[in-house]
């Protein structure tokens, strides 16, 4: 009997002993501190943020935070470019140029150099200064090849700085236009920490304890979230006269609308860049939660979303076809249907209403277009586009049938909605086109290869310039895999040329610039190569109840935008944190 | 007995042999190209650029070899303790981003799965037999067990968190609290748990009840019960006798219903953005991110299959039988 007990034990004590390896860690231990690198900011009190000196932001992460690398603009933690690592200059869309921030100035010397001249007496938060030669190691990172902004070096033939505090850029060919969007969106690294880093590294980095020159510094974070802490010593309260008030700013990961709107609700968020449906009735009900505007359309607009045709297809290789489908969508039922006129409607052009001083009315008065079912039906019988079996839906001119899928990524509720109201009206303008719903990354290899027929997009954001509008819809050439602009492989060297011209007209030229933009707006409007809808809102929902002095349109209120989104905190995202006033001192 | 559990050891290697080509395998049939969606997100512009990144990142995750090196690259990578590098958190290792989430997840579990089982058999063992209880725990308990464990997780967050507002509504623990072994911080985590572990904990426990007493009212019945009713055993005693009995079968079906408590676990925790595996694995499919689904998948069925092992084992010490059946077998 004892023999097979102790033979029964064996496997017991074995399996036990596997079992307590792999629960040991079943109480909730807070293991994710050990994450936490060696030397951290000063903690604060009993572990918690104290609620009135905290800024609870959310809507931009979607990912842990999982790296604080600023040449990662796409996926560093929120707020390593902005608050942590800053820039040379900001730009102000509302007064529409560049604010100086790390230089006192920049001008151009000649045609084709640049010169900066950099603040004094700013240092990186592990006491250094910051100098010249910060900036040039900075922009001579990009001669790497996998450095997001490589191409600059295709233009810019060399970065000098003569002294401590003056940097000049010489240019082969000089794009004024990229350029002014390059020296508000690049931020600068300091050289010491930075030198003898490998590509990969430079890449790759997780960066742990970033050393920048802004106004805050790195704090901790989590899977869900990543806290900073004000910087005491930084330069801007001297020189800039601006002082943030918030002595934490813990951004929280984004898990779901529903997770954010709770947030909101329960006070514990203060500022959400999150879409969340139905926000007008937040703002009308007494929730405590205001926007930008208190009426439609709430939201500043940020970006422009398109109805993107594939132009290597059948029929939507004819311009006079994509002018039809345009004209056969029910824009204002997706704005007021389902939005709730959270969102505008797009003008023809498609540019953002920041750039209305670059529309030329003329083109848009006689070239534009808007929802007219009956126009879009006679565009299509003018063209050739005829119902010949009688089901109400056109042909080709072949008399092959038309069948169009619309694609949106699966969940995002607001696009599926809109799209079913385009391919309805489309319908009833007799052209054929079905809502799909694949998942994002099949859309993703489905649009970057040129496998699909129409989808909806939205990314190009609000800038300095209309140039980066127009390069979106026009950059050639069309490579095998688009992967960022001109989805619908549109093909016309004239435009790209004049692209590129506009992009070498001086931004202190507005004639120049307007002069071509009014001939690029006049291609665009004849030739469709996307549709513009209407323009999606910088989402942002915030709460007065520890914070107030939020931008809005009325009175007093600052102007800037409201956001925490990556490459805003440049576009007065910063400013407008930089306002903010505590509601109980 | 060693070939009992040499038998069962073999069969749970192969199921960790499938389990992991098959985990390898999925991913890799959905569509998409996780290097094409990582680089949408980089909204790199330029064309030269995107190709450089593109050849850059294929190499780095192996991607631009044929897929039979990549499968045995991939059991290389495990005997070495190895989960690759996570696509959607680059560049956490995948091992990081488990040991982060996993403590969450066995917390949820282990303590719902086992206080359901145990506090579920006596519900149903007291029912059993007992008009009043049979009444009010039987229906009642069809209904937790016909539960969605989504739905009834999503009707907890709403009552509790935003309506009464007594719980939180997501999170492992509040957003103002940093890490740390004070008290403070572990009521937190303690306050944050109980909405989850009270939606899983509810479900599995009706299961467990309307098993119990099925059984209990079917071993009440049987001649031993009888025999003993007709010696004047006492009531108690009888009760007592036959909950033994009924016990065994329910250990089984804790063996069979471990896999879909796990999952039930996942669901739970994505209503609840609670940050453990379930959240994880969501997000992995989202941005296809092998690494981290196969990373995650395989402490499920390790996990899975230890936990069936232990069941196993107990199996054999609390049923007399299975001893008896061993002994006939290799004798």
């Amino acid at each position: 009997m004892r023999n097979r007990v102790t033979r029964f034990l064996i496997p017991v004590v074995a399996a036990s002993l596997l079992a307590a390896a792999c629960t040991s860690g079943g109480t909730p231990t807070p293991a994710p501190g050990a994450s936490v690198p060696a030397a951290p900011a000063p903690v604060a009190e009993g572990g918690a943020f104290p609620r009135n000196e905290t800024l609870y932001t959310s809507g931009t992460q979607w990912g842990p935070p999982a790296n604080f690398n600023p040449i990662r603009e796409w996926d560093s933690a929120t707020g390593t470019k902005g608050l942590v690592y800053e820039t040379l200059f900001h730009f102000d869309p509302v007064a529409g140029k560049l604010t100086p921030w790390l230089a006192a100035s920049g001008a151009w010397v000649d045609d084709t150099t640049y010169e900066v001249k950099l603040r004094p007496n700013i240092t990186w938060s592990d006491g250094k200064p910051l100098t010249a030669e910060d900036v040039k190691f900075t922009f001579e990172l990009g001669k790497m090849e996998t450095i997001p902004y490589h191409n600059l070096w295709n233009w810019l033939s060399a970065v000098e700085a003569p002294d401590a505090s003056t940097v000049r850029f010489t240019f082969s060919k000089a794009n004024y236009q990229q350029w002014d969007f390059n020296i508000y969106s690049r931020s600068i690294v300091p050289k010491h920490i930075w030198e003898g880093r490998a590509e990969k590294d430079v890449l790759d980095g997780i960066n742990e304890n970033p050393v920048g020159t802004g106004a805050y510094k790195y704090h901790s974070h989590d899977q869900d979230r990543v806290a900073w802490v004000k910087n005491d010593t930084w330069w801007g309260k001297a020189t800039l006269n601006l002082d943030p008030k918030p002595k934490y700013i813990v951004d929280i990961v984004n898990s779901s609308n529903e997770v954010a709107m709770g947030l909101l609700l329960q006070k514990g968020l203060d500022l959400s860049n999150n879409f969340l449906p139905g926000a007008a009735n937040l703002v009308s009900g007494n929730f405590g939660i205001s926007t930008f505007y208190p009426e439609p359309p709430y939201m500043l607009s940020a970006n422009t979303a398109w109805l993107v045709p594939n132009t290597k297809k059948k029929p939507l290789d004819d311009a006079q076809f994509r002018k039809a489908l345009a004209a056969s969508v029910d824009t204002k039922k997706i704005v007021e249907g389902v939005y709730g006129n959270l969102v505008k409607p797009a003008s023809p052009t498609g540019l953002l209403p920041q750039w209305d001083q670059f529309v030329d009315q003329a083109v848009v008065g006689s070239k534009g277009f808007g929802f007219d079912t009956a126009k879009a039906k006679k565009l299509l019988a003018d063209a050739g586009y005829k119902d010949a079996n009688g089901d109400g839906l056109v042909e080709n001119k072949d008399g092959s049938p038309i069948a169009l899928k619309l694609i949106v990524p699966a969940g995002w509720t607001d696009w599926m909605e809109s799209i079913r109201v385009i391919a309805t009206s489309a319908r009833a303008a007799g052209i054929n086109v079905e809502a799909e719903f694949p998942d994002y990354n099949a859309l993703v290899e489905a649009r970057s290869s040129g496998k699909f027929d129409l989808l909806i997009n939205n990314e190009r954001q609000l800038s300095n310039s209309p140039y980066t509008y127009f390069e979106y819809v026009f950059q050639l050439p069309v490579q095998a895999q688009q992967n960022t602009v001109n989805f619908g492989r549109y093909e016309n060297p004239e435009a790209w040329k004049l692209v590129q011209q506009l992009d070498g007209t001086k931004t202190d030229d507005v004639e120049g610039m307007k002069k071509v933009a009014s001939q690029l707006e006049g291609i665009l409007l004849d030739e469709l190569p996307v549709i513009p809808l209407w323009y999606n809102g910088l989402w942002s929902q915030v709460s007065s109840t520890t914070w107030k002095n939020w931008p809005s349109s009325e009175g007093s209120a600052p102007k800037s935008a409201p956001t925490m989104w990556r490459n805003w905190l440049e576009l007065g995202g910063f400013e407008s944190l930089a306002s903010l006033q505590p509601v109980a001192p | 007995m060693r070939r009992y559990f040499g038998r069962k050891l073999l069969v749970y290697g192969l199921t960790f042999f499938m389990a992991v080509t098959v985990n390898w395998l999925v991913p890799r049939l959905m569509p998409g190209d996780p290097v094409a969606s990582m680089l949408a997100r980089a909204r790199v512009a330029q064309p030269e650029a995107q190709e450089a990144l593109r050849v850059y990142y294929n190499n780095l995750f192996g991607f631009d070899q044929p897929w039979w090196q990549q499968y045995l690259n991939s059991w290389g990578a495990l005997f070495r303790g190895d989960f690759g590098i996570s696509l959607w958190a680059f560049p956490t290792p995948v091992a990081d981003l488990l040991t982060r989430a996993v403590p969450y997840s066995l917390a949820l579990l282990i303590p719902s799965i086992l206080i359901s089982w145990v506090i579920g058999n006596r519900l149903g063992a007291l029912a059993a037999r007992r008009k009043v209880l049979d009444n009010t725990v039987l229906p009642v308990s069809y209904v937790l067990t016909a539960t969605p464990y989504l739905w009834l997780a999503a009707l907890m967050a709403w009552g509790f968190g935003i309506v009464w507002g007594i719980f939180p509504v997501a999170g492992g623990y509040s957003f103002s609290m940093t890490p740390s072994f004070t008290w403070p911080f572990f009521v937190d985590l303690l306050w944050h748990w109980v909405l989850p572990f009270a939606s899983l904990f509810l479900v599995a426990l009706g299961g467990w009840a309307i098993g119990m007493r099925n059984v209990i009212i079917y071993e009440l019945e049987s001649d031993y019960a009888n025999y003993l009713s007709a010696l004047g055993a006492p009531q108690k005693l009888i009760r007592r006798y036959a909950f033994r009995n009924a016990v065994l079968p329910q250990i089984t079906g804790l063996a069979l219903q471990l896999g879909v408590l796990v999952a039930g676990a996942l669901v739970t925790e994505i209503v609840f953005s609670y940050p453990g595996l379930g959240s994880l694995i969501l997000a992995a499919i989202q941005n296809k991110d092998f690494f981290l689904l196969q990373g995650a998948f395989l402490f499920i069925v390790l996990g899975v299959l230890i936990a069936n092992f232990i069941i196993d084992v107990i199996y054999v010490i609390v049923d007399p039988r299975t001893r008896v059946g061993m002994a006939g077998a290799s004798a």
